[in-house]
């Protein structure tokens, strides 16, 4: 039907009747449609004698169009409106920072002093302009595999059959079957169901929390777990807890808390999980692991434990912390570790129950979106743990060393300057970090100091590990990102033993630290 | 080196380019006599050979939408497959309760993984897992040894038979054909071994930094025309540890929202306020620019302290290059910085395999920060940041990577500093040449031969990547295991790689390719096309140009 074009307004007294014949010949048109009367004698009856409904539905139409030609509701949005051309000139004016700040001095000397090795690593590598090779107390070397001529040739053998790379994730054909191997040899050295490597030590933790851990669950962490973790629980989104460095019985206040809370609140029961690591990196001391398990037990946790330093090191196999205190090794919930430490290769792993590992394949990001490490990276570390089980003499050696070594930096003539962490004599972590002892550093303060500036005190300890070099001996200052660390540590230098060093040569590398100390604390600030 | 026409004519190769390479076994299937595209005489050049690099006013096919009838029964499938799953589930969890214990709370431990996101996994992925995580072995070059696997139980586990299939790699980013047991490379790797062993045991603030690390990040920045380079020694983590150095709270990521999963979790762990960009839409792009800058933070409206534009060079799933000479003019104008990730894009594309910005031929001054990855075009692994020397310096001291984790393997840098060399052409040949100039042609051919075949073909046709798209659900494992029966290893990227409705074969190309193998290819996908329709494009097949 065409609609009169000439309904405009007009003058003209013939519009009123087109308008009249518009209108017969509209209702006209309804009624003709079948069943259409009926409809409209509903409505007309429904009205009738009704008009607070017909004031109520007019309303409800007005609020219907209101809601519909609405502004959408945004969260937070404070946004001002404004025209192109301001837009354009709060364009010209804005002026960005540069991406990173200027180099500060303490960046300087870090850029200054980075040690360059000439060759390859090892226990007496060529450091930088020095004339004679130095013994090294700076790598994590601990078990002298990164000279093994065994794993070299091995690593030729698979580089003539596999190549170098991957080429792809292990979900798209990355699966090469010694990485299927060295999944079995991991989980058999431990003694768990499975384990699933990834391509890099320190992505390994970060990506395994946030594959389990998510929105609204709960994490307890101790709070002096290395920079990885830290990064691995912020991901996670979970609420994060921290209780004090080793200590359990902060650690069942905090699990006690949360029970009381989740009592209270009636929370549902959600994923929890406590995270802490083996042999802490930034603090060379062990956790507490049965006390731990047995906290987990009772409030129902999931323990995650990084053993990125402790595996391969410590208790009889080398197994790490589980081996250590004799507990069987499914009773951590994740044991994660790093194949580029002790087994002197590249890449980490996380092993657990068949459940835990599958899981990881397609959750944990940092498995499923990376290219898979390669093989003879993964045959090295294979074959890095099959020396590891043949050859017992390394443990022992390594421990003898680490020995030698606390007990000739807990001399007299040093406690006044330095505190050991840790400094029992027969503690069985390889390496331990050497602090500059408060009281001395107060010692040293100048007028109107409070306390000696972070970059005074790595400057003395950049101090000792030159002259160290000068004696022949390399050790390094532990490296932190200051500014993104949760609880960064006070500077340290972190020595390492290692069971390529025969006693007399620990002996000498440890005398060589020893007075290098003594000598750099003893002109510091005079 | 020149030899081309002499490694093309051997089938048995398994990198197809080197001469000295010795075969790592008969690729049974590829013959000549049963090739329809043998005689084909539209070859562009005898030598097989193109240069990749972009070309005004060539068309740009964009994306052809399926026809209304596939996306509707693409749906359906989905439909039946998730109702099938919820009834297993509904009568599973009355009578197989067992089997659902690990969704439920076990004695006060809420499960692992909830039934709801699980669902997927349970119900739709693990009927066809078999044909994902597809166990290899040897090198995969042009050839992937697959190892035959079978289940007994509904592909919860999977045995190995020890029996192996070589098949045709479109599956391995190899693309210029550096996975190599031989060659030039493999024998400096090996000498590498030997002199500096495989570890440094060290991160490289600490002790781990070696010559050969100093040696290839100085080869690595001349290569991409930059001040200065730094070495990750993990792709993921080139994106993940790097990005939240550069980038904290107050400043603005504004990212594509196609990016890899490995620059989202730098992202996540900058503390930057993230905000996302429709793929490859520079009109967007700049509207968003405008409206950020303009109203600066939220809430407090104070400026932006900076803004890194993300995107990646040649996207992995979509086969598309970024719009990077659009993107530096947007640049000029709004000084955002910008940040490329040439994961897939460094050594596949340009003339000089010198990545997006040589494609287009834009000053690489112009990117700020170059990142990429070496696992794809050099067969190596790790990545890469490329950038002026005040970043490089800040993000040695600061990139959790360089502080904390293991620094690169000696074996895996003599990779990249041989198969640099060889692409540059410093090692007196014309080898690293050839190999760029093989792949260009590779994608061109493949790009155009599947469009005018009929195929649903997305992305850029001098991409290395050839996404094939075949949308239902049910095609997915069948694509996949009938090409595995072929002897062709191809991937099949699914949810939640892409979106559900937009399942593909992703076909990865390599220098290592040759064009008999391509023909092959073709041919088994010309057949399997017709047999599984898969063949959806509406356009008038004798229009579609085979663009050169």
């Amino acid at each position: 039907m065409n609609p009169p074009s000439s309904i405009l307004p007009s003058t003209d007294g013939d519009d009123l009747a087109i308008l009249n014949t518009t209108f017969v010949a509209i209702s006209e048109f309804i009624l003709s449609i079948p069943g259409s009367a009926g409809v409209l004698r509903y409505i007309k009856t429904s009205y009738q004698d009704d008009p607070f409904r017909v004031v109520l539905e007019l309303i409800l139409v007005f609020f219907a169009i209101q809601y519909m030609s609405a502004k959408k509701y945004k969260i937070d949005d404070n946004a001002v409106k404004l025209t192109s051309k301001e837009i354009d000139e709060l364009v010209t004016e804005w002026t960005p920072e540069p991406l990173v700040p200027p180099l500060s001095d303490q960046d300087r000397l870090d850029l200054e002093k980075s040690t360059l090795i000439t060759g390859a690593q090892g226990p007496k590598p060529r450091v930088g302009s020095n004339q004679k090779p130095l013994l090294n107390l700076a790598s994590a070397n601990y078990l002298g595999l990164c000279s093994s001529d065994r794993i070299k040739e091995k690593a030729v053998q698979t580089l003539r059959e596999y190549g170098v790379g991957s080429c792809g994730p292990p979900g798209f054909y990355g699966t090469i079957d010694v990485h299927m191997d060295l999944e079995r040899n991991i989980a058999q050295f431990l003694g768990v169901e499975e384990a699933i490597i990834y391509a890099q030590g320190f992505s390994t933790i970060s990506s395994v929390v946030p594959a389990f851990a998510k929105r609204g669950d709960v994490i307890v962490v101790d709070d002096g777990v290395n920079f990885a973790i830290q990064k691995g629980v912020f991901i996670s989104r979970s609420n994060v807890r921290w209780f004090k460095h080793n200590d359990v019985n902060d650690l069942e206040r905090v699990l006690e808390d949360i029970r009381v809370e989740d009592l209270v609140l009636k929370k549902r029961l959600t994923r929890r999980f406590i995270v802490t690591e083996g042999l802490f990196q930034n603090h060379g001391d062990i956790a507490p692991l049965p006390k731990i398990i047995e906290l987990k037990r009772k409030y129902k946790y999931r323990l995650i434990l990084d053993e990125s330093q402790s595996f391969g090191v410590l208790g009889r196999r080398g197994a790490g912390l589980t081996d250590l205190f004799d507990i069987p090794a499914q009773e951590v919930d994740m044991i994660v570790g790093s194949m580029a430490t002790s087994l002197c290769s590249a890449g980490g792993f996380c092993a657990g129950s068949h459940e835990i590992v599958d899981h990881q394949r397609l959750s944990g990001s940092a498995y499923c979106f990376s290219a898979s490490i390669p093989a003879m990276l993964a045959v090295s570390t294979s074959e890095a743990l099959a020396i590891l089980s043949s050859t017992p003499t390394l443990l022992t050696d390594l421990h003898d060393r680490a020995r030698l070594l606390r007990s000739i930096l807990a001399h007299r003539s040093l406690t006044p300057l330095i505190d050991l962490y840790a400094p029992e004599p027969d503690h069985p972590a390889p390496f331990l970090h050497i602090r500059a002892r408060e009281t001395f550093l107060a010692s040293r303060l100048r007028d109107g100091e409070r306390a000696v500036p972070r970059e005074d005190e790595e400057r003395l300890w950049q101090e000792v590990v030159d002259e160290c070099a000068n004696q022949g001996v390399m050790i390094t200052r532990a490296k932190y990102v200051v500014k993104q660390e949760v609880n960064c540590p006070r500077p340290s230098v972190r020595v390492c033993v290692s069971a390529a060093h025969t006693r007399k040569e620990c002996e000498k590398a440890a005398g060589a630290v020893k007075s290098a100390i003594v000598k750099v604390f003893g002109r510091w600030r005079k | 080196m020149g030899k081309g026409s002499r490694a093309r004519l051997s089938p048995t190769q398994n990198d197809g380019i080197s001469p000295q390479a010795t075969s790592v076994a008969d690729l049974s299937t590829p013959s000549l006599a049963n090739n329809p595209y043998a005689a084909s005489k539209e070859f562009v050049s005898r030598q097989h050979r193109f240069v990749s690099k972009f070309r005004e006013g060539h068309v740009h096919d964009g994306e052809e939408e399926p026809p209304y009838f596939t996306l509707v029964t693409t749906y359906l499938s989905y439909f039946v497959l998730i109702l099938f799953g919820h009834m297993r589930d509904f009568f599973g969890k009355i009578f197989k309760a067992h089997q659902y214990r690990n969704l439920k709370h076990q004695n006060g431990y809420a499960p692992l993984n909830s039934d709801f996101d699980n669902f997927y996994i349970r119900r739709l992925k693990t009927r066809i897992s078999d044909i994902f995580f597809r166990p290899i072995t040897g090198v995969p070059g042009r050839s992937v040894q697959v190892l035959e696997r079978v289940s007994t139980d509904h592909n919860k586990t999977f045995t190995l038979t020890g029996r192996r299939r070589e098949c045709l790699n479109l599956s391995s980013y190899n693309y210029l054909g550096f996975a190599q047991a031989e060659g030039p490379c493999a024998d400096a790797v090996r000498e590498t071994i030997r002199q500096y062993g495989i570890s440094s045991c060290s991160p490289r603030a600490e002790v781990g930094t070696l010559d050969l690390h100093e040696r290839a990040e100085v080869l690595i920045a001349r290569f991409l025309g930059k001040p200065a380079a730094m070495i990750v020694s993990m792709g993921f983590a080139t994106n993940s540890t790097v990005i939240p150095s550069l980038v904290s709270k107050g400043s603005l990521i504004i990212s594509d929202e196609l990016n890899h999963s490995s620059i989202v979790f730098g992202a996540r762990l900058s503390g930057a306020f993230v905000r996302v960009f429709k793929h490859n839409d520079m009109e967007g792009l700049e509207q968003l620019l405008r409206e950020v800058i303009s109203q600066g933070q939220p809430r407090t409206h104070r400026p932006w302290r900076n803004i890194l534009v993300m995107v990646e060079g040649l996207y992995s799933m979509e086969g598309d290059i970024c719009k990077l000479p659009e993107m530096i003019e947007l640049k000029k104008k709004y000084k955002f910085q910008l940040y490329v990730d040439e994961a897939h894009s460094v050594g596949a594309l340009g003339p000089r395999g010198r990545g997006v910005c040589d494609y287009f031929n834009v000053n690489h001054a112009d990117v700020d920060i170059l990142m990429g990855t070496f696992t794809k075009s050099f067969g190596a692994a790790g990545g890469y940041i490329a950038s002026s020397p005040e970043i490089i310096a800040h993000l040695k001291l600061t990139c959790h990577s360089m502080v904390y984790a293991e620094s690169m393997a000696p074996p895996i840098l003599q990779q990249i500093i041989t198969s640099m060399t060889i692409i540059m052409g410093e090692d007196g040949t014309d080898n690293g040449r050839e190999r760029l100039e093989r792949l260009a042609f590779n994608s061109r051919y493949l790009h155009n031969r599947l469009r005018k075949m009929g195929f649903i073909v997305i992305g850029d046709r001098d991409s290395p990547i050839v996404p094939l798209m075949v949308y239902h659900p049910a095609k997915i494992p069948a694509v996949a295991r009938e090409m595995l029966n072929a002897n062709v290893a191809v991937v099949m990227a699914a949810y939640p790689a892409v979106p559900l409705t937009l399942a593909r074969i992703r076909l990865c190309l390599s220098a290592a390719h040759t064009k008999d193998d391509l023909d092959y290819l073709l041919s088994v996908l010309d057949e399997m096309g017709d047999r599984m329709g898969l063949k959806l494009s509406r356009k008038n097949l004798d229009e579609v140009v085979e663009e050169w």
